[in-house]
């Protein structure tokens, strides 16, 4: 295979692992006011995704760095060109991670309650402005001859970008439902489990059309293939949360994201940017590239390094596999004493 | 001001911003993971109390390193999208491998560290924070190896079909003679930063009034491990400094004769100055202190080697870099950065450094055998010190990066042309407006909370669960060692 391509879906790997796994701690985030009913509840909401939500987060990065380096002009062109909705994001990551590591600091109902805010919209915000940033990426935006993007961040806000928008939210935070259900014991257990049927059905409504949409507008066989497996892995995993068995469910609506993201991935191939001013302006795999000793240089890096990471990513799940409850959160006592 | 000034004041505020935690970073993972080892060996309760404060002090000040990261990996494309177009090739591999071998191992292992004290054997928990630590060098040495690539342009090619920088060889970009002093230097003083720290909060700890008298020993350990990582790491910042310097007069000549303000070529012995009152552009000095030659031994190793002065610099700048390949990427009207600038946060950097591992010195000397001074005096020496430590970096990056001006690749890229094209003076400022006061707001709370935790000590003494992989299922409606 050509290195372009290997690296086109090694980036592609990348936001599927991003979206998958950050997918669930915006959604655990988001729901955050719709599902803890009192501040143990929150606490227990957040400390199932305590221990992973900053490896999930490097993702992201890896994604940007990946991209700089084996396409400088998408990296070039992407990130210059979504300035605000980027910045926006930015400022919604920062005041998030900080939340999760500055919320239990003080014993001040006010102080967590302004972090709690921080979690909710910063959760809230990057779900709704990934999917706008993506469904503009797939569904082209202007770009003119020298790979700048020449419209404003109101170009963005189209209704297809929007539709994106709405789609991995509700996706995020259907998926975050699954993850409580998966990871509690107790009341609020059912609680998301509840929930998660509710959002599911929402969220496959929506997705639905926009994958519809995506297909007739850039798709071909196989991202309609991809579209086709994610539509029935929401049912199979919306099927399999009526039935209680949380395990699958979860790993129904992860397979969804994954899936979804690949035909996203698939429909935009071989172009990276679509121009809307001029298909010979747009962006492609190739035109985008770095050459071809960087991309063997990264190549063996990945080659090496990946399969560790993933070792030891998956290994820390591992070591906290065990479901939590309000009883496992310490008293107040008990954190004085400590 | 126009787009580039803004995106440069962007680039030096949150990058500076970011590397006053870095350090920090850096060096309280490794003394964390000494005080942690040093538990595991001696079971003295003292040294598990001291692993976790400074674990959480730890964890208070990486919060924010980390998330002052993320905007460092986006501002090259958002703001320096030409920049990022030119040497995409060369300078995007060492952060990509940069996030893939060292941010997955800090933040995975930092995960397991933290809420792992009941889930994982002591000795396995242990070598979590040392690889955290493991995870900072990976992390500095690529970015590092980026940074110098800046600095020394080496092993890529100028292509002038497709008008980029192109990588021909990624050993060369790994092993840059700039990087093989840049890198042993930054991590020495980050070595001395998070010595500074330690011993800053444990001195003060042991000095105050208020402390219980049975907790002054641990304190008083505190201190002195500290003391002794700012007195190694100063040796160790001051001879790499020096062997950094040499290669910087090599590959850089620009950038030492603007470190001293020379304007003439000084054929030997060239006086180092040690302070200078004069006009502010610093062509005319009034009054200065200065020692013979020793600028000479600083920038060639002997003390009556020549040293080449800003003038003819830049004459030989103006012949050299006249015909710019690609006709776009230097157009720069003069050769010269900013001199006071250079001059000052040069002396600054060693200065303050210096003056961090003198009052280190100071402290293990009235502190020995257990003395403790009276005075309050010391308790505010001791605080000072870590503040000291952290403004020498960001005048040492000050330096080397504003000494770079006008090139953002040495040699290759001036900075006006490296800006994003695209993105108007409205958005920048939007980003710059944005950025800065929400960084502002996160210095306040993040200085608050440093100095409470700080304040309380360390807490008492609890007995550590001692899990084995498996899990104890006994115990498993026990709440959890540590929660969010
Ligand atoms: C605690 C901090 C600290 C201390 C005490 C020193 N430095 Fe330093 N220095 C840094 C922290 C630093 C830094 C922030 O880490 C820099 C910025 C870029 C770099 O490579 O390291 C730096 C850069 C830097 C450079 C610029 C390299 C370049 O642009 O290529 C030189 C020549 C020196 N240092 C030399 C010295 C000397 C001779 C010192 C004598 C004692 C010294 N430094 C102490
Ligand atoms: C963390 C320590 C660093 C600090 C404190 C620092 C500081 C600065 C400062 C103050 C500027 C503004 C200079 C100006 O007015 O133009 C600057 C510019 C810049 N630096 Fe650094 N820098 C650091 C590390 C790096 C590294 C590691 C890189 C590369 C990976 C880098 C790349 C740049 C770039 C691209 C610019 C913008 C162009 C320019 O204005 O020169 N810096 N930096
Ligand atoms: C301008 C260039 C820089 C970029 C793009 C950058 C990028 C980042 C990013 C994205 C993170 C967050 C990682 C995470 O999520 O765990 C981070 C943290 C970190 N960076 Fe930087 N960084 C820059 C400059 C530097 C320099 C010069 C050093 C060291 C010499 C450094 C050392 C670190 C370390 C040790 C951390 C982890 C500790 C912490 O979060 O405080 N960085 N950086």
């Amino acid at each position: 295979m050509e290195l372009t391509t290997l690296w086109f879906i090694v980036v592609a790997f990348l936001w599927i692992g991003y979206f998958t796994l950050e997918g669930f701690d915006f959604g655990v985030g988001m729901l955050m006011p719709v599902l803890a009913k009192d501040n143990t509840e929150r606490r227990v909401m957040i400390n199932t995704i305590g221990p992973v939500w900053d490896g999930n987060e490097v993702w992201v990065l890896v994604a940007g760095g990946a991209t700089f380096a084996a396409f400088p002009e998408w990296y070039a062109t992407l990130f210059s060109g979504f300035y605000l909705p980027l910045l926006l994001i930015l400022v919604a990551l920062i005041v998030r991670n900080l939340a999760f590591e500055y919320r239990h600091k003080r014993d001040d109902a006010r102080w967590q309650a302004n972090w709690d805010r921080a979690i909710i919209f910063g959760s809230l915000i990057p779900a709704f402005l990934w999917g706008v940033a993506f469904a503009n990426i797939v569904g082209g935006v202007p770009i003119d001859a020298d790979s700048e993007f020449t419209g404003t961040v109101f170009t963005l806000l189209n209704p297809f970008g929007l539709l994106g928008g709405v789609v991995t939210t509700l996706l995020f935070a259907t998926h975050g439902a699954m993850f409580v259900a998966l990871k509690t014991v107790g009341d609020i257990r059912h609680r998301a489990r509840a929930l998660a049927i509710r959002l599911g059905l929402a969220a496959a409504v929506a997705a639905v059309v926009f994958m519809v949409w995506t297909q007739v507008d850039t798709g071909d066989l196989s991202s309609a293939i991809a579209f086709t497996a994610a539509a029935l892995a929401l049912v199979a995993a919306l099927l399999a949360a009526v039935k209680g068995r949380e395990g699958w469910a979860f790993t129904g609506t992860f397979a969804t994201i994954a899936l979804a993201v690949t035909g996203l991935f698939l429909a935009l191939f071989p172009d990276v940017m679509p121009s809307s001013t001029d298909p010979a302006y747009s962006l492609t795999a190739t035109s985008a590239a770095a050459t071809a000793y960087t991309l063997k240089v990264m190549t063996w890096v990945a080659v090496f390094f990946t399969p560790i990471v993933l070792g030891y990513q998956a290994w820390s799940y591992w070591v906290f596999r065990k479901r939590i409850g309000t009883h496992h959160i310490p008293t107040a006592e008990l954190e004085h004493a400590r | 001001m126009e787009v580039v000034d803004i995106a440069r004041w962007q680039f030096g505020i949150t990058t500076v911003y970011h590397f006053l935690f870095v350090p920090v970073t850096i060096g309280l993972s490794l003394i964390v993971a000494v005080f942690q080892t040093m538990w595991l060996r001696s079971k003295n309760p003292d040294h598990l109390r001291l692993t976790k404060f400074f674990g959480k002090l730890f964890l208070i000040n990486f919060a924010i390193g980390l998330v002052t990261g993320i905007v460092q990996e986006f501002q090259f494309g958002m703001n320096w999208s030409d920049y990022s177009r030119f040497v995409g090739d060369v300078f995007g591999a060492p952060l990509a491998i940069e996030g893939l071998l060292a941010f997955f191992l800090e933040s995975t292992f930092l995960g397991l560290w933290i809420f792992g004290w009941d889930k994982l054997p002591r000795a396995l928990h242990a070598s979590c924070m040392w690889l955290v630590h493991l995870g900072t060098l990976f992390s500095s040495y690529f970015i590092l190896a980026a940074n110098s690539w800046m600095q020394n342009p080496v092993g890529h090619t100028y292509n002038p079909e497709t008008g980029r920088a192109e990588l021909v060889d990624f050993w060369a970009v790994m092993f840059n003679k700039v990087q093989m002093w840049t890198f042993p230097h930054v991590i020495t003083a980050a070595y001395l930063t998070g010595g500074a720290f330690v011993l800053g909060i444990s001195a003060w700890l042991y000095l105050r009034k208020r402390t219980a008298d049975a907790d002054r020993p641990m304190y008083l350990t505190g201190t002195r491990v500290g003391a002794w990582f700012v007195l190694i790491a100063g040796l160790g910042v001051a001879i790499t400094g020096d062997l950094q310097g040499k290669i910087m007069t090599e590959v850089q000549p620009m950038k030492m004769a603007a470190a001293e303000g020379l304007y003439e070529t000084s054929d030997s012995c060239a006086p180092f100055s040690v302070f200078t009152i004069g006009t502010p552009n610093g062509e005319e000095e009034k009054f200065a202190v200065t020692i013979p030659c020793l600028l000479s031994f600083l920038g060639t190793g002997t003390f009556d080697g020549k040293v080449q002065g800003i003038n003819p610099l830049r004459e030989q700048y103006r012949e050299t870099y006249g015909q710019d390949p690609g006709a776009t990427y230097y157009h720069p009207e003069d050769y010269v950065p900013v001199i006071p600038v250079t001059y000052w946060s040069f002396r600054f950097m060693i200065g303050l450094g210096m003056a961090a591992a003198g009052g280190a010195a100071l402290l293990l000397w009235v502190t020995r055998k257990g003395r403790r001074p009276a005075s309050r005096w010391w308790g505010v020496l001791a605080v000072s010190l870590p503040v000291l430590a952290i403004f020498a970096n960001s005048f040492g990056w000050i330096f080397t990066e504003m000494g770079r001006q006008p090139w953002v690749v040495y040699g290759l890229m001036t900075v006006n042309n490296a800006v994003s094209p695209g993105v108007s003076t409205t958005e920048a400022w939007i980003s710059l407006i944005t950025l800065t006061s929400l960084y502002a707001i996160l210095a306040v709370i993040e200085i608050k909370l440093l100095v409470t935790y700080a304040r309380k000590g360390a807490d008492p003494y609890v007995e550590p669960p001692n899990p084995t992989l498996r899990g104890d299922d006994s115990d498993d409606d026990a709440p959890l060692a540590f929660a969010y």
